[in-house]
């Protein structure tokens, strides 16, 4: 029970990035835009998170600074995708390299510690929270465990991402804004006929994907682990692709496919050097590279159909 | 509002344009760090072109960046996106590494060199196969499959170096080290014919493989109907099925081209420098093929001068960060972000501005210009 517990929360621990980007991945692919670059994002929002918590001792300055940081990078492929209409793709790409160059560059030319940021201690960075009762009902079978070692005792951006994901729903199944990201992902054309710009609406996804990666980014250098490190987001922002597409684009698939690679992660860590029985030891490598091969197959539509927006890496242009 | 620009507009003034771009906000970079940007740029060319072993090595990452540009520009001129190039040399090093274990003890280099080719070309060309069949067959987006197919080929390569081909009783992920006959020799020769020498840059005769691979890609391209099929597919693939090409043939071979001249990069690092077969050997050098390959309009020769311009960064760029301690080597990995932005991405940028100018001259130079007239007619 208590190693279940334990898997268990390490994998909401880990899922919490994956779910951040990716949710912050459905916004821009919903309304057209494609983003391989959420690896860039969250990197550099890490780092900005890392070197002003760092530099100015509090969580939320950092958070602010990740914010930044990551908004920049998704306003320069919004930029560079929408009103210049370059490759999505490309741009992408642009952004993971310049991220991780600079991220690194200026880490070890304003820190010094080899692409490092100071460590964080105590108030620096975000704190386990306990939810009110978790003590009183600790000794309650069944529940208590549960509650009291899986649900309670993370920190709020844990809290901050799985409520992300009914708000996300809400937002995309039903409002008005959310409806015309759906339209203008899969129709632009009719949406710009409806008198609605595809312009400002596919800015503003943009933009509120970048919002989310610089939380995830954060998350990981504020409250994950207490300092950036370089290359530090090694790969989520990709998983957290490859969570998005696994999910169809649907935010509550979203919430299950990233406990499933959370979960894979956890359990590869766990499974390290450990021989089960029937099975024998598995290697690490099969298990770390489960979600790019599980993501392959359902592309390959064994495991039914995941079709993009229709719209999705097209440039808008209107008509004359 | 987008007036048809000049061919040498096109082709020199806006390719000229972003890259400038990208070079002074790499120069912006530079000047935030507290240097001075003339100066790392003087320390950076001399670098790389300062000496004998500078221009061996540079030359060297230009052979690594030769073959993974082409590789990246056959993938675009089907129309497709191939990031998988870094995976695919990755596992083309299994290929390059079968041919040195099995035959460097018995017969020299030159024999075992056209085994080594074909094992990196088809493992290579093996790793773009499902990608390439599933984009053809089912739809899926090659990005995305290629990406997941890097992240598979890293886990697979360590998984083999590790428990596979590693010798007994040495602790890193690396094959036995390979005699006289799995290792190219480096052309020295070729360096004090011009009175100068080559050091100890690893510069050796896969540079030459890497020429030929260039003129054969071009000869494929423009010279061959299945060039000729690869364009038009690339170009438009509904007349492409129109005209009778046939779709999934073209992708997959496209594809598979692609892949195999990603593999054949791993001969230059593996066979031609380090004689063993390591850990994420390839180093990026298949993600600078896509800006190669962007930079050089993906065309042969256009590649061959990247190469050669990332060369000069890779080789110039760790000298830098020798000389000036606060420019780390990732300077690079920025000024090559920054080049895929500008010239990829932001290509449209300065367009319409460009379009405006020569319109406006055109309009109010030449009254009586041929476009002038045709609408005075009409």
């Amino acid at each position: 029970m208590d190693l279940v517990i334990q898997v268990l929360d390490s994998t909401v621990r880990l899922s919490t990035p994956l779910l951040l980007a990716a949710l912050a991945g459905l916004y821009s692919e919903r309304s057209g835009v494609f983003d391989i670059g959420l690896e860039g994002k969250m990197l550099a929002g890490a780092f900005a998170a890392g070197a002003a918590a760092a530099v100015w001792g509090s969580p939320w300055i950092g958070l602010l600074a990740a914010l930044a940081a990551s908004l920049a990078m998704a306003v320069i492929h919004a930029f560079a995708s929408i009103t210049v209409r370059g490759n999505q793709i490309v741009s992408g790409v642009a952004i993971n390299f310049v991220a991780a160059g600079l991220t690194a560059l200026l880490g070890q030319s304003w820190f010094g510690m080899g692409g490092r940021t100071p460590p964080l201690s105590g108030g620096q960075r975000f704190n386990p929270i306990t939810l009110p009762g978790a003590e009183a009902l600790k000794d309650v079978p069944l529940i208590g465990p549960i509650y009291e070692g899986l649900i309670s005792g993370h920190n709020i951006l844990v809290y901050f991402a799985f409520l992300m994901v009914p708000v996300t729903w809400w937002v995309v199944f039903r409002t008005r804004f959310g409806l015309r990201l759906r339209a203008v992902g899969e129709n632009p054309a009719a949406v710009d006929t409806a008198g609605i710009s595809v312009t400002f609406l596919r800015y503003r996804a943009v933009i509120i994907c970048g919002l989310l990666c610089g939380v995830a980014g954060a998350y990981l250098s504020t409250a994950f682990n207490a300092q950036f490190g370089q290359n530090m987001t090694a790969g989520k922002g990709f998983i957290a692709l490859a969570a998005l597409i696994f999910a169809k684009w649907k935010p509550l698939n979203v919430l299950g496919a990233c406990l499933l690679f959370g979960f894979l992660e956890a359990a590869g860590i766990r499974l390290q050097g450990v021989a089960l029985p029937m099975i024998g030891q598995v290697p690490v490598q099969l298990v770390q590279a489960l979600p790019y091969i599980l993501t392959v197959v359902l592309l390959a539509g064994f495991i039914g159909k995941a079709i993009p927006p229709k719209a999705g890496g097209v440039p808008y242009t209107k008509e004359r | 509002m987008n007036h048809p620009l000049p061919k040498w507009v096109d082709y020199g003034l806006i390719p000229l344009l972003n890259l400038v771009t990208a070079f002074l906000v790499a120069g912006l970079v530079v000047l935030i760090v507290g240097e001075n940007p003339f100066e790392a740029a003087y320390l950076l060319v001399r670098g790389a072109f300062g000496y004998g072993g500078g221009i061996g090595y540079t030359l060297f990452y230009a052979t690594n960046f030769i073959f993974t540009g082409l590789s990246v520009a056959v993938a675009i001129h089907c129309g497709l996106f191939n990031i998988g190039s870094e995976g695919q040399a990755y596992v083309g090093g299994i290929g390059v590494a079968a041919a040195c274990l099995a035959l460097d003890h018995y017969v020299p280099w030159f024999v075992t060199l056209p085994f080594a080719i074909a094992g990196a070309a088809i493992a290579g060309a093996a790793w773009a196969l499902i990608p390439a069949w599933l984009q053809a067959k089912r739809g899926s987006h090659v990005v995305i499959t290629t990406i997941m197919f890097n992240f598979i080929a890293s886990a697979l390569m360590i998984y083999l170096l590790v428990e596979v081909l590693k010798p007994a009783g040495s602790m890193s992920p690396e094959t036995r080290t390979f005699v006289e006959g799995g290792r190219i020799p480096k052309l020295d020769w070729l360096f004090e014919l011009f009175g100068s020498s080559l050091g100890g840059a690893p510069f050796n005769w896969t540079f030459f493989l890497a020429l030929l691979c260039c003129y054969l890609v071009w000869l494929l391209i423009w010279r061959t109907r299945l060039g000729y099929e690869i364009r038009t597919t690339g170009t438009n693939p509904t007349a492409a099925v129109y005209a009778g090409i046939p779709q999934v043939r073209t992708i997959v071979i496209a594809m598979l081209i692609s892949g195999a001249l990603a593999g054949m990069m791993a001969i230059n690092p593996v066979m031609g420098d380090q004689a063993r077969l390591q850990e994420s050997f390839p180093a990026g050098a298949g993600f600078v093929g896509i800006a190669v390959s962007l930079m050089g309009r993906n065309h042969p020769v256009g590649i061959i001068f990247a190469a050669i311009l990332f060369g000069m960064l890779w080789q110039g760029g760790a000298e830098l960060a020798f000389d000036m301690p606060n420019i780390s080597r990732d300077m690079i990995v920025v000024i090559q972000g920054l080049v895929i932005l500008f010239a990829g991405a932001l290509e449209h940028m300065y367009r319409p501005a460009l379009s405006a100018i020569f319109f406006m001259r055109q309009s109010s130079g030449a009254p009586a210009s041929a476009g002038q007239a045709n609408t005075g007619e009409a």
